[in-house]
């Protein structure tokens, strides 16, 4: 059965439905619906919603309750995921499993509150210092921002390592009908290594991130980087849409990945051999199905919300085996398919 | 032979990597014995915070959690919604629980957390070596205040047990000091109310432990007991700013 929900809502009840009970979080637009659906469901199902003074307190919430063993979350908007960075890179350096939901808006500083894409290089290049990635998951619409909790909170685990739905304005907002999962399907992994009281049957364990002794540091960041290697073998997914014979394969994640299709179909009743790669994961950066569209295309462009971020992992993932061109609206302007259909007939 | 006086089980046999005179060591023993004498080590959860006492994660048999700077208190929070049932203590200094980790520290209290929280106040930076704590004392000479504390330029000192002592979330602020035998022995059933008072659901709790830093203060051990006894105390008086008998009605660790 399907129901009518809004994005944002949406994000909160399959959170709850992939096991979630602790969500920690502070007001801010666009993601507001999120918060105020968790206030109401959470006591309900016995949870935990709880409104941090302030973004860094609710990531460092998450960040206790996952040292705990449990799942939880945070939920925010732009200006927030740069308070949260600091919690963000300490939960990577302490191998702990959450999920973050950013559901950008424009930038930089207060920015607007209109959607964007302008958090790409935040999400997959910088969430805080030091050396790390965590995972990011892309959804399209209602539907897939519900699948891709869940697949969020199981990679986080399976991993052990922060998860973020890279979400924008448009999708927290849009209501489209969805298939929520079953209640209490979800599936939760033993913790060993939890802070959760020893019980007098174990060492103690010690959640931190603190290594004082560089050649130590280093051969625990390195560990961490073949994990990484695992995953981007493993965990990289991407959607392509007429890709087969096209010469100009476009390149768009998010909201931007709706607008891109239409100007792909409008394309193709004009007889232009276009095609659609949608990255699902934008860490890991599905490269490998880039790279195989690149045997045949002749051109890449990359739709972005943004002044031009993705773009360059694009370049990176085929090797500059074509040209990569370049087509975005930023500061919560929505590119539109016409708009699109235009660059694509300005470079077929 | 009978045993008169032993290290507390919940104390690991790691060396404390502390300078000599410092009362850290004083206050590991004070907090690990309470956790002896309540049992609860099994179901403890400590959170170590940024400063001179990060590494007592490797030094409280329990489980432990490292926060970042300041966030300690937020950290804690996330462990004891997580887990209710577990006893769950934050170790911190005085420039991580009332400088940068403020906001943190009034709104765990506020909200009535059912933690336990050891604040350390030696009234400057250890780990970094001797800069102006947000309680070093109005003239006191730091290695950013070169000229004493000139209150004019960088203001007053955080008093922490008096600030809190105001907010209905708090069950119990009492400060102590551990700079003698008596006030030692007070300071053993304050942290040991402060946990028991957890177990209890009473709500937020915490012990100002009043400390000393001879390497920072440039001081020798005794005189910085000295100094503590001379200076700090009249500034910081000791005593109960807070303790209501009914708590404010935490549920969760009572059992």
């Amino acid at each position: 059965m399907k129901v009518l929900m809004k994005g944002n809502e949406a994000l909160a009840e399959a959170a709850i439905r992939a096991g979630c009970r602790h969500f920690f979080g502070y007001p801010i637009t666009p993601q507001t619906e999120l918060a105020a659906y968790m206030s109401k469901r959470m006591p309900k199902v016995g949870g935990t919603y709880l409104q941090a003074e302030s973004e860094i307190s609710a990531i460092n919430m998450v960040l206790g309750a996952a040292s705990a063993g449990v799942r939880a979350m945070t939920s925010s908007s732009s200006p927030g995921i740069s308070l949260k960075s600091e919690g963000i890179s300490y939960m990577a350096g302490s191998d702990l499993p959450a999920l973050i939901i950013n559901v950008q808006r424009g930038g930089p500083g207060l920015g607007g509150i209109q959607p964007s894409q302008a958090d790409y290089w935040q999400a997959t290049k910088a969430t805080g210092h030091g050396d790390f990635q965590i995972l990011v998951f892309a959804p399209s619409t209602v539907q897939e921002m519900v699948d891709l909790v869940s697949d969020a909170f199981d990679a986080a685990d399976r991993w052990r390592m922060p998860a973020m739905i890279l979400a924008d304005g448009m999708l927290g907002q849009m209501m489209e009908p969805v298939a929520l999962p079953e209640e209490g399907r979800a599936q939760l992994v033993e913790k060993p290594w939890a802070a959760a009281g020893h019980g007098g049957k174990r060492p103690h364990n010690v959640i931190n991130s603190l290594y004082l002794t560089p050649d130590k540091l280093e051969e625990l960041v390195a560990a961490r980087y073949f994990r990484y290697d695992q995953v981007k073998r493993q965990e990289q997914r991407a959607e392509t849409y007429l890709c087969e014979d096209a010469e100009l394969i476009l390149v768009a994640y998010g909201a931007s990945a709706r607008v891109a299709r239409s100007a792909v179909n409008q394309a193709r009743e004009r007889g232009r051999k276009v095609g659609l790669i949608r990255p699902i994961t934008l860490w890991p950066f599905p490269a490998d199905c880039l790279q195989e569209a690149a045997k045949t295309a002749k051109a890449f462009l990359s739709v972005e919300m943004s002044m031009g971020q993705m773009v360059d992992d694009v370049k990176l993932a085929i090797d500059c085996k074509a040209p990569v061109h370049f087509y975005g609206r930023t500061g919560g302007m929505i590119p539109t398919p016409a708009g699109v259909l235009e660059e694509i007939e300005r470079l077929v | 032979m009978p045993i008169v006086f032993q290290k507390p089980q919940a104390l690991t046999d790691a060396p404390l990597h502390y300078c000599p005179g410092c009362t850290h060591g004083i206050v590991h023993r004070l907090v690990a014995q309470a956790i002896d004498e309540l049992g609860v080590e099994g179901r403890a959860v400590g959170v170590a915070s940024v400063g001179c006492s990060v590494m007592c994660y490797d030094y409280f048999a329990c489980d432990m959690v490292q926060a970042p700077h300041g966030r300690a208190q937020a950290v804690a929070t996330g462990l004891k919604r997580a887990k209710p049932e577990n006893i769950i203590f934050t170790y911190q200094g005085d420039g991580d629980l009332a400088a940068i980790g403020t906001a943190e520290t009034v709104h765990a209290a506020t909200r009535g957390e059912n933690i336990t929280v050891i604040f350390i106040n030696n009234a400057i930076y250890g780990m970094t070596g001797g800069q102006m704590a947000p309680t070093s004392l109005p003239g006191q000479v730091t290695q950013t205040t070169p000229y004493g504390r000139d209150t004019d330029s960088a203001g007053y000192p955080v008093k922490v047990c008096e600030m809190l002592s105001t907010l209905d979330g708090v069950a119990f602020a009492q400060r102590v000091a551990v700079n003698n035998v008596k006030n030692v022995n007070a300071a053993r059933k304050a942290i040991k109310k402060a946990f028991q008072n957890q177990l209890d659901g009473k709500g937020y709790s915490i012990v100002e432990v009043l400390s000393t830093c001879p390497t920072n203060w440039g001081l020798s051990p005794v005189e910085s007991l000295q100094w503590l006894e001379d200076n700090m105390m009249p500034y910081y008086p000791l005593g109960v700013y807070k303790d209501l008998a009914e708590g404010v009605k935490k549920g969760g660790a009572a059992q």
